[in-house]
């Protein structure tokens, strides 16, 4: 089973930190092979940033899949190409307080997430990312979630271990959020 | 054994430290800025040398300096950046230095792009400055291969005295994976591999005769001048026993196969999963991808059936493709050859080669 997931916003939304917690997490996981590769513009915030995460069984030869099964949209920039690229069935995540778009297509699931509401009710912007890893893991079961957590609290609790509480509160509401749209 | 995600490019690095690399001089150019930027913070670490030249020009005659002292040193850059580099690359080539370079493609010609691309083949393995010289050309299509083929290279560059090129792209020097990394050669090793070296090496004379390490005919190790054809004639016959000693290649699936893919570094890679995909649909399809693509693998071709094969597709992230014509003169117009290309920065679609496989194998 081969998952090509990928992840699209504006760089300062943490989309190269959502690619590599999941790559992190993959790693530390038995028999699963992970590749993760990033796309960004030369601006530090505000361009376009995207990553490609492949969570694979077997050896893993395309990197940056074609098709992806599941996509992570974070602003609407990345909404119509990133669209196109699902697999029919696959999965849109997308963070309803950013994204004015809503996608098109019939074919896919999607999932929308208030994760930036969310996250300004716990307390603090910055954790909307983890409030949408926690419905991406919520949904697709791809990680377990305590390694998920553990790899965001030593990739970000480092610098600023005050947001671990944060992150943690934003992480499983996300998740329930996850949980409730399989059903 | 430590299994870690690294970089692409930190990946190299690390490599490199660990192969026993004690002096690495660099300019920054994208996309191979974070090989000296972990060289910069780990080498003080290991007590080698790092240095930012002014300059391509300048990394690369430091490089040729520290060479000549016998110790392990590289050299990193891009496509661009190597060409700059190719005057050093020819005298250190000239000179029988075993030292090592990394170029981490980026689209070309001229300035091009700083996305990944593999338009540097041609610059790689047939003329990466004057005077007709060879260079082993390492293919890594993996980050664990990427990892192994920088630690080897070190051992090549001086069992051969030759300078050893590795030849990634910007995809790998870009993506993260998990690697596992080799153990540290030790420092005895590194001491023991020195002393050695001293035969040759310029170690400080004190009053004895100077050594040059200049290319002229004038050899490592050798008292006196020699003419310069007479040298021409040992590194030729060098280049030529790598065609015995150092062919490496992948065949995978080509027992039964009827359709060749054939690709090499990260095209390769996307070109393995094609034919798992393509196998899967029930085509018989098979890969040879080059490890090394100087010397090249000739011998995967010669040992093919033509009477079964319905064609070659050549894959490459190269427009016009280079990597095509070493496929091309080996197999003499015994089969078809098609190609599969993107460039511009582009990374090509392994969509696209199965649909370029499937056209040329016809009806199942």
């Amino acid at each position: 089973m081969e998952n090509a997931i990928l992840i699209g916003g504006i760089g300062g939304q943490g989309v190269v930190m959502f690619g590599k917690i999941l790559t992190f997490t993959a790693a530390e996981v038995d028999d699963k092979y992970v590749t993760f590769f990033p796309s960004y513009g030369v601006e530090k915030r505000g361009g376009v940033s995207n990553c490609y995460v492949t969570i694979s069984d077997n050896p893993i030869g395309a990197p940056m899949a074609d098709d992806s099964n599941v996509v992570v949209v974070l602003n609407d920039l990345a909404m119509p190409k990133f669209e196109k690229t699902l697999v029919p069935g696959g999965v849109l995540f997308l963070d309803s307080t950013v994204c004015a778009l809503r996608p098109t297509r019939t074919d896919i699931t999607v999932v929308e997430v208030p994760a930036t509401e969310i996250a300004r009710e716990i307390g603090s912007a910055k954790v909307a990312n983890l409030c949408m890893i926690g419905a991406f893991i919520g949904f697709t079961e791809a990680l377990p979630p305590e390694k998920v957590l553990e790899t965001a609290f030593s990739k970000l609790g480092a610098k600023h271990p005050e947001m671990n509480a944060l992150n943690e509160k934003a992480f499983y509401r996300g998740m329930e959020i996850g949980k409730a749209a399989k059903k | 054994m430590e299994r870690v995600v690294m970089k692409g490019c930190e990946a190299i690095a690390e490599a490199a430290i660990r192969a026993g690399c004690r002096f690495f001089a660099g300019y920054p150019i994208t996309p191979q800025n974070e090989v000296p930027e972990y060289f910069s913070r780990k080498m003080p670490k290991v007590g080698g040398v790092y240095l930012q030249g002014e300059s391509e020009t300048a990394s690369a005659a430091m490089l040729y300096g520290a060479g000549c002292t016998g110790i392990r040193a590289m050299t990193s850059s891009s496509s661009c950046g190597i060409s700059l580099m190719s005057e050093a690359i020819a005298w250190m080539a000239g000179a029988n230095l075993p030292v090592v370079i990394c170029n981490v493609m980026r689209g070309g010609p001229g300035i091009g792009s700083i996305q990944p691309s593999q338009q540097d083949y041609f610059q790689a393995t047939k003329a990466s400055g004057n005077g007709g010289f060879r260079m082993l050309v390492l293919a890594p299509s993996t980050l664990q291969e990427a990892v192994d083929m920088v630690y080897s290279a070190f051992d090549l560059a001086m069992k051969y005295k030759n300078p050893v090129l590795v030849l990634a792209d910007g995809f790998t020097g870009a993506m993260m994976e998990p690697v596992v990394l080799p153990p540290a050669k030790s420092e005895e090793f590194l001491a023991a591999e020195r002393k050695e070296n001293e035969a040759w090496a310029c170690t400080g004379r004190k009053g004895a005769a100077q050594r040059h390490h200049l290319g002229c005919g004038v050899v490592p190790g050798m008292a006196t001048r020699m003419p310069l054809e007479e040298k021409n004639k040992l590194d030729f016959a060098k280049y030529e026993s790598w065609k015995t000693t150092e062919v490496d290649y992948e065949d995978y699936q080509t027992e039964d196969a009827e359709l060749i893919i054939t690709a090499y570094g990260v095209a390769g890679r996307i070109s393995r999963s094609a034919v798992d995909l393509l196998r899967a649909d029930g085509y018989k399809v098979g890969l040879i991808r080059p490890r090394k693509i100087h010397p090249f693998p000739e011998i995967a071709f010669e040992k093919l059936d033509y009477s079964k094969l319905r064609g070659i597709l050549s894959c490459e992230m190269s427009i016009p493709p280079q990597y095509y014509y070493d496929v091309d003169a080996v197999v003499r117009r015994r089969t078809p050859i098609a190609t599969c290309l993107r460039s511009g920065g582009e990374i090509i679609s392994r969509n696209a080669i199965i649909e370029e496989a499937k056209k040329l194998y016809g009806a199942k």
